[in-house]
C-alpha cells in the first residue's frame, strides 16, 4: 500500500526523524491558515502517489500567505501529470504546506528488502535529490549499503559508517546517525516494504531534515496495523481496481482490448504474455485465485465488462481438482445475469472437462471453447479485432 | 527417482483441522502420501481423518517419527509454525500459506540459517514426486512419473507446464513450487542444484516470473555447473513496471526484475527460453 508524503513524514517524525514543520490542507482556506501559522516563505507540495511532482508543477514556493492562496487555487483540483503518473495524471486533492529550510547539502537515505540476503538493506548516498535508480545506473559507487540484522536493527556503528561515508561533517553526523536509526526503527515497526528520504538534507545551520519522504507498506502485514489501513487513499487508485479488491480479486487495468480472467497469478501473467504473442493486447491482469468459485467468477466478469475498451474476453482456468461442469455453470449464469455481449473464449482444464464444454456450447451464449492456451489466445485475439 | 519427497516421507500437517488443510490432506492421502498426523494447539489427543492430532510439533515428531511437515496455518501465525517445525528438527517444511508478512519471513529465514531444516515456500503449491508422494495442493492426476524436474515460482502455471509434459508422455521426477513471495526458503539455485545432482533427472524445467533476480542467479549457477538441458519460461513479459502482479514478489521495481533481463541471462547460460507458455512441452520433448 502506498501512502502520501505528509503521512510518511508524520510517521517518521513519530519515530524521531526531524521533518520540517508542515500541515496538510484540503482547501484554499486551509492553505491560507497553514501558511499564516507557519509564517515566512512556505513550500506547497501536491500530495499524489507519484514522484516527479516538481517537474509537473506540483511543488511551488510562496513568500507569504497571499501567494500561498494564489498557488493553492491553481494546485488544488488540478490534474497533475508527472513522468510517473502516465498521460492521464492525478487530480490533486490535498497539498502539504511546509516551512522552507535553507539547504546546505542533499543526501539520499532508503531501505529496501534484499531478497537474496533475506533482510532489509539500508542505502545512503551523497547524491541526494537524484532517483536512486539513476545513481545506481550511473555511479553505483556513490551508494553505501548496510544490511539490517533481524532483531538488532541498524546498529549505531553501521549508521556512523554510512553518515561519515557519505560525507556528513563531524558536527552534524550525530544528528544524521540518530535519524538513520530512527528510519530503520520506523521501517520495522510499521512493516514497510520501502522507505525513502530523498532528499535528506543538511541545513545551512547544521541541522538535518527529511525534506521528502516515501513509504510503501507491506499489504500482508496490514492486519496488525489497523491505524495504518486508514491512510489508504482510494482517490489514488483506479476505481475498477478498488472495486476488485473489495471482492478479493487481484485486478490491474492495462491498455489493451482483450479482457482476461485467470486463476493464479503466474498463469494470469502467462495468459497476458500469450495474448501479446498472438498479436493482441491484454486489457487487464485478473487473478480470481487458485480456487475460482462461482461468486468470484461473477464479480470478475462484472469488473471486466465495466472496462469499455474490452472487445473480447478470455477465461483461462486450470482447475486441476476444480470441477469444470460447476465452473461452466457459474460462467453461464454470470454471463446471463450480467448480459455479457462481447465474445468470450473459454479454456478450462480440470475434472469433468467434457461436461463443462457441453454446458458452455449449449448455453446459446457467445462462447467459444478453446483447446489449450495457444488456441485460446489465437481465438480471442481474432475475435477482439 | 525424485528429490526431497518420496516413499520414505512421513508427513505431518500443521493446522490439520482447518478447511483447506482437511481437503488437501484427504487429497494427499488419496495420492498415497504417508501422513502420520497433525498439529493443532489445543486439539492434542483428538483424531482427525483417522490420524492423531498433537498440541505441539515436538510431541508429534516424538510420537510419529515425522520427517516432513506441510503448513496450512493462517498468515499471522505461519512464521511461528515454520520455526516450530524447524525447532522440532523436521528436515523438510513446506509452507503453503499465502500472505505472511515479509518481515516475519526475514526472521524465519535467519532462524533457519542455523538449523538443518529446508523450507519450501511460503505461498507455494508444494512439492510432488509423481507416483510416490504429494506434499501440496497441486492436482495429482496431471502428473506422471518420469525424468524431468520442474521448478517454478507459480502454482497454476506449473500445472499448465506439467500438463503439457504429461500429454506428450513426458514424466516428472519431482515438481517443486518454490513460491511467489519475495523471501522464500528454497531458491531456484537450490532446486536446480538438487535436480542436477539427481541421477534420475535428465532435464530441468524452470518457470520464473518478474521481480527480484532469482532467475539471474540461477542462470549464473547453470552456466557454471549444469550440463543437463534446461528449458524455461518467464511470466510477465507484458507486465507494467511498479505494479504487483498478484504474487507479493512479482513486481518490477526501479527498473530491476524485468522479464527481458531474466530471459537474456538464462539464454546466455545456454537455457532454452520459450517465448510462449504453450511451447514448454514441445521444447522439453525436443531436448530429451
Amino acid at each position: 500500500m502506498k501512502i502520501h508524503e505528509y503521512q510518511a513524514k508524520a510517521i517518521l517524525a513519530q519515530y524521531g526523524v526531524p521533518v520540517p514543520r508542515g500541515e496538510v490542507a484540503r482547501s484554499v482556506e486551509e492553505v491560507e491558515r497553514a501558511a499564516k501559522d507557519i509564517g515566512g516563505t512556505v513550500v506547497i507540495k501536491a500530495q499524489i502517489h507519484a514522484g516527479g511532482r516538481g517537474k509537473g508543477g506540483g511543488v511551488k514556493l510562496a513568500k507569504n500567505a497571499n501567494e500561498a492562496v494564489e498557488i493553492a487555487k491553481k494546485m488544488l483540483g488540478m490534474r497533475l501529470i508527472t513522468p510517473q503518473t502516465g498521460p492521464e495524471g492525478r487530480v490533486v486533492q490535498r497539498v502539504l504546506v511546509e516551512q522552507t529550510v535553507p539547504i546546505e547539502r542533499e543526501f539520499y537515505l532508503g531501505i529496501v528488502l534484499d531478497r537474496a540476503q533475506g533482510k532489509p538493506v539500508f542505502m545512503a548516498s551523497a547524491a541526494g535529490g537524484m532517483e536512486i535508480e539513476e545513481i545506481a545506473a550511473k555511479n553505483p559507487e556513490l551508494i553505501l549499503k548496510e544490511a539490517i540484522e533481524p532483531g538488532i536493527g541498524l546498529a549505531p556503528f553501521q549508521a556512523r559508517k554510512l553518515a561519515y561515508g557519505i560525507g556528513f561533517p563531524a558536527e552534524s553526523a550525530p544528528a544524521a546517525v540518530k535519524a538513520m536509526i530512527a528510519l530503520a526503527r520506523a521501517y520495522e515497526a510499521i512493516d514497510a516494504s520501502l522507505a525513502e528520504i530523498n532528499p535528506f538534507i543538511l541545513s545551512a545551520d547544521h541541522k538535518v531534515f527529511a525534506l521528502d519522504a516515501k513509504i510503501n507498506l507491506d499489504d500482508n502485514a496490514l492486519f496488525r496495523h489497523k491505524n495504518l489501513i486508514e491512510l489508504r487513499d482510494l482517490h489514488e487508485e483506479d476505481p475498477l481496481e478498488v472495486e476488485a479488491s473489495r471482492f478479493g480479486l487481484n485486478y490491474i487495468k492495462l491498455d489493451g482490448n482483450v479482457g482476461c480472467m485467470v486463476n493464479g497469478a503466474g498463469l494470469a501473467m502467462a495468459t497476458m504474455d500469450i495474448i501479446k504473442h498472438a498479436g493482441g493486447n491484454p486489457a487487464n491482469f485478473l487473478d480470481v485465485g487458485g480456487g475460482a468459485n462461482e461468486e468470484q467468477i461473477r464479480n470478475a466478469f462484472r469488473i471486466l465488462i465495466t472496462d469499455r475498451s474490452v472487445r473480447a474476453v478470455l477465461i483461462n482456468i486450470f482447475g486441476g481438482i476444480l470441477r469444470c461442469d460447476v465452473l461452466a455453470a457459474g460462467v453461464v449464469a454470470a454471463a446471463k445475469e450480467l448480459k455479457v455481449s462481447v465474445p468470450v473464449v473459454v479454456r478450462m482444464e480440470g475434472t469433468n472437462v467434457e461436461m463443462g464444454r457441453k454446458i458452455l456450447t449449449d448455453s446459446g451464449l457467445n462462447f467459444t471453447v478453446a483447446d489449450g492456451m495457444k488456441d485460446a489466445a489465437e481465438k480471442v485475439v481474432r475475435l477482439a479485432q | 527417482m525424485s528429490i526431497l519427497v518420496g516413499r520414505e516421507t512421513r508427513l505431518l500437517v500443521q493446522g490439520f483441522t482447518g478447511r483447506e488443510a482437511t481437503f488437501h490432506s484427504e487429497q494427499c492421502l488419496a495420492y498415497g502420501t504417508n501422513i502420520v498426523g497433525g498439529v493443532v494447539p489445543g486439539k492434542g489427543g483428538t483424531m482427525h481423518l483417522g490420524l492423531p492430532v498433537f498440541d505441539t510439533v515436538h510431541e508429534a515428531v516424538c510420537a510419529t517419527g515425522a520427517n516432513a511437515s506441510i503448513v496450512f496455518v493462517p498468515p499471522a501465525f505461519a512464521a511461528d509454525a515454520i520455526m516450530e517445525a524447524a525447532d522440532a528438527g523436521i528436515p523438510l517444511v513446506v509452507a503453503i500459506t499465502e500472505g505472511i508478512p515479509v518481515l516475519d519471513m526475514v526472521k524465519v529465514w535467519h532462524y533457519l540459517q542455523t538449523r538443518k531444516t529446508r523450507l519450501i515456500g511460503p505461498n507455494c503449491p508444494g512439492i510432488i514426486s509423481p507416483g510416490k508422494c504429494k506434499v501440496g495442493i497441486m492436482p495429482g492426476h496431471i502428473h506422471k512419473e518420469g525424468n524431468v524436474g520442474v521448478v517454478s515460482r507459480s502454482g497454476t502455471l506449473t500445472y499448465e507446464a506439467v500438463d503439457q509434459l504429461t500429454r506428450r508422455g513426458i514424466g516428472q521426477s519431482t515438481c517443486i513450487g518454490i513460491g511467489g513471495d519475495p523471501i522464500i526458503g528454497t531458491s531456484f539455485v537450490d532446486a536446480v542444484r538438487l535436480f542436477n545432482e539427481d541421477p534420475d533427472t535428465d532435464a530441468i524445467v524452470l518457470i520464473g516470473e518478474i521481480g527480484g533476480n532469482a532467475e539471474e542467479l540461477a542462470a549464473a549457477y547453470i552456466k557454471d555447473n549444469v550440463k543437463k538441458p534446461v528449458v524455461s519460461f518467464i511470466a510477465g513479459q507484458t507486465a507494467p513496471p511498479g505494479r504487483r502482479m498478484g504474487h507479493a514478489g512479482a513486481i518490477i521495481s526501479g527498473g530491476s526484475g524485468k522479464a527481458s533481463d531474466k530471459i537474456q541471462a538464462l539464454e546466455a547460460a545456454g537455457v532454452i527460453v520459450c517465448a510462449s507458455p504453450a511451447e514448454i512441452g514441445d521444447r522439453v520433448k525436443a531436448v530429451l
